[in-house]
């Protein structure tokens, strides 16, 4: 069985955003910035004014490995799989899957899009090529 | 104020390392214990502080109090340090500091794992699964190489480093295992050997990739006064620094360099000293591209320069800065928290003149450097052997 999230106080809102479909980021009402992934306060001004906004899924890769040996049994099917660091038009950075492609075309500074993988109970954000 | 020179380690002393099936995790570490007090011609009663490192194979729940009890020593000063790779020198420094406070006179610092025999396939997964965010990694089902590739693609891509200057690191350190009577991987490979390795992660190959091992390594530090009474040529802390930057990969600032820029700084501050009075250093190489960035990052190359500076034969025993001269994590040994112990113990060895083959000539100051999580916490070290 692959992991599945099990979220906390700080992360319940993100988590069931993803069940419906959004990926939320914590935008700071005090200094405006975004971050990810949920905090209790604005890693940039220390505000805890902080509001949920949904990202609009767009994002790139900032980098990618293509996984040959699984992590565990769960994983082992999907070899090869893709692993990636994308980072969302908003700014914050997130690792990914990325899902739906053929790995060696992938590079640094690819379009990718937010979809979801459900997973048990729980969506969890994957990305895929333009 | 400078904690410059006030301490010394004054014994060193590895285990068998490799496969050591027939001592558990725990032996290894007294045994490593063991040997580094009788290196240093004390006994364990001398011993008033300990450190040791949880193991993997074998944990306790409060492992340097359960070490203590095993070798019935009752120590003033007694800590179970865990930040993965960088452990052993952020401890070093953290003992120095405890020494030079007067919390206690002479620290042992022992360090073992039996990650190559004494663990399961299950309890190899399920710590393998267990690395990254919970919530934010772990679901993506990346290996530690995986983790790694990350920073390796990043940093190939924005420095054209090739293939073959990445081998090159791997061949290196081979070249000074060989060197080494009890280092576990001494066969001599070549960069074809390396490109010819199964992928892993891509960029990394299976040569690429460290080392799984059993095996243990310890020191004994004192006052640099009382050092001076004993046995051996002191070797003494000159410098020390940490830096720390990130925990999870996702979560880095730059993926092209590290806190070891700050780390290093902090310890050539200290010591007085920069990258080119180096005579050596031993760095972290758990997998090649991170021995490249962090030689960039140490001062000792410019961004982007390490590739050449490792394919032209700099950082090979004779070249100008000999780097992981007992073969490194790569292929020496690497037991996982304590990899880097020997590291130090061979630092120690270069800085008593006793190297053999390996030995730097008139190596007088050498850089250990070490870092853990996934390139996240850096500790440097400058070691010398006078004042």
């Amino acid at each position: 069985m692959k992991p599945v999230p099990i979220a906390n106080a700080e992360t319940a809102a993100f988590w069931a955003g993803c069940n419906e479909g959004r990926l939320l980021l914590q935008r700071c009402g005090s200094c405006d910035a975004r971050q990810f992934y949920p905090r209790l306060l604005c890693t940039r001004c220390g505000s805890r004014e902080l509001e949920w906004q949904a990202a609009s899924g767009a994002a790139t890769i900032r980098t990618f490995t293509i996984i040959r040996r699984a992590v565990s049994e769960a994983f082992e099917s999907d070899v090869p799989y893709v692993v990636a660091l994308v980072a969302l038009a908003e700014g914050p950075t997130l690792m990914s899957n990325i899902v739906d492609c053929d790995p060696e075309a992938l590079f640094i500074g690819q379009p990718v899009t937010l979809t979801f993988e459900q997973r048990g109970d729980q969506a969890i954000p994957q990305f895929t090529p333009d | 104020m400078s904690l410059r020179g006030k301490v010394a380690i004054v014994g060193a002393a590895d285990t068998e390392v490799g496969k050591v099936p027939h001592m558990s995790a725990t032996a290894l570490c007294i045994d490593a214990a063991e040997r580094a007090v009788q290196d240093a011609g004390l006994t364990l009663g001398d011993i008033d502080g300990f450190v040791t490192c949880n193991s993997m194979a074998e944990p306790y729940m409060y492992h340097a109090e359960a070490m203590a009890e095993y070798l019935q020593i009752f120590p003033r000063y007694c800590v179970s340090a865990g930040a993965g790779g960088g452990t052993t020198f952020k401890v070093l420094y953290q003992a120095a500091l405890a020494i030079d406070a007067g919390v206690c006179d002479t620290v042992l610092i022992a360090k073992a794992d039996s990650l190559r025999t004494g663990l399961s396939r299950e309890r190899a997964m399920i710590l393998q699964s267990s690395s990254g965010h919970p919530q934010f990694e772990t679901p993506y089902g990346s290996t530690v190489p995986g983790y790694y590739a990350l920073i390796a693609r990043a940093y190939i891509d924005a420095y054209g480093v090739t293939p073959e200057q990445l081998a090159a690191v791997a061949v290196t350190a081979r070249r000074h295992a060989g060197l080494h009577p009890h280092a576990q991987m001494r066969e001599p490979i070549t960069v074809d050997d390396v490109l010819a390795s199964r992928m892993i992660a891509d960029p990394l190959r299976l040569l690429d990739c460290s080392l799984v091992s059993d095996g243990g390594a310890a020191v004994v530090l004192t006052r640099a006064e009382r050092a001076r009474s004993l046995r051996h040529t002191p070797v003494y802390l000159l410098g020390a620094g940490e830096g720390h930057g990130h925990e999870h990969i996702s979560q880095a600032l730059s993926l092209t360099s590290s806190s070891a820029r700050q780390s290093g700084e902090r310890a050539y501050a200290m010591a007085g000293l920069g990258p080119r009075d180096m005579n050596f250093a031993q760095v972290y190489d758990c997998f090649t591209p991170v021995v490249l960035i962090e030689l960039e990052d140490l001062g000792f190359c410019g961004k982007g320069e390490a590739g050449a500076f490792v394919a032209d034969g700099h950082a090979g025993i004779g070249g100008t800065l000999p780097i992981n001269t007992h073969g490194g994590l790569l292929s020496h040994c690497h037991p996982g928290n304590p990899g880097s112990m020997f590291a130090l113990t061979e630092a120690v060895a270069q800085l008593r003149n006793l190297a053999g083959a390996r030995q730097v000539q008139d190596a007088e100051v050498g850089l250990v450097h070490a870092q853990g999580g996934i390139l996240s916490s850096h500790c440097s070290v400058v070691l010398g052997n006078h004042l």
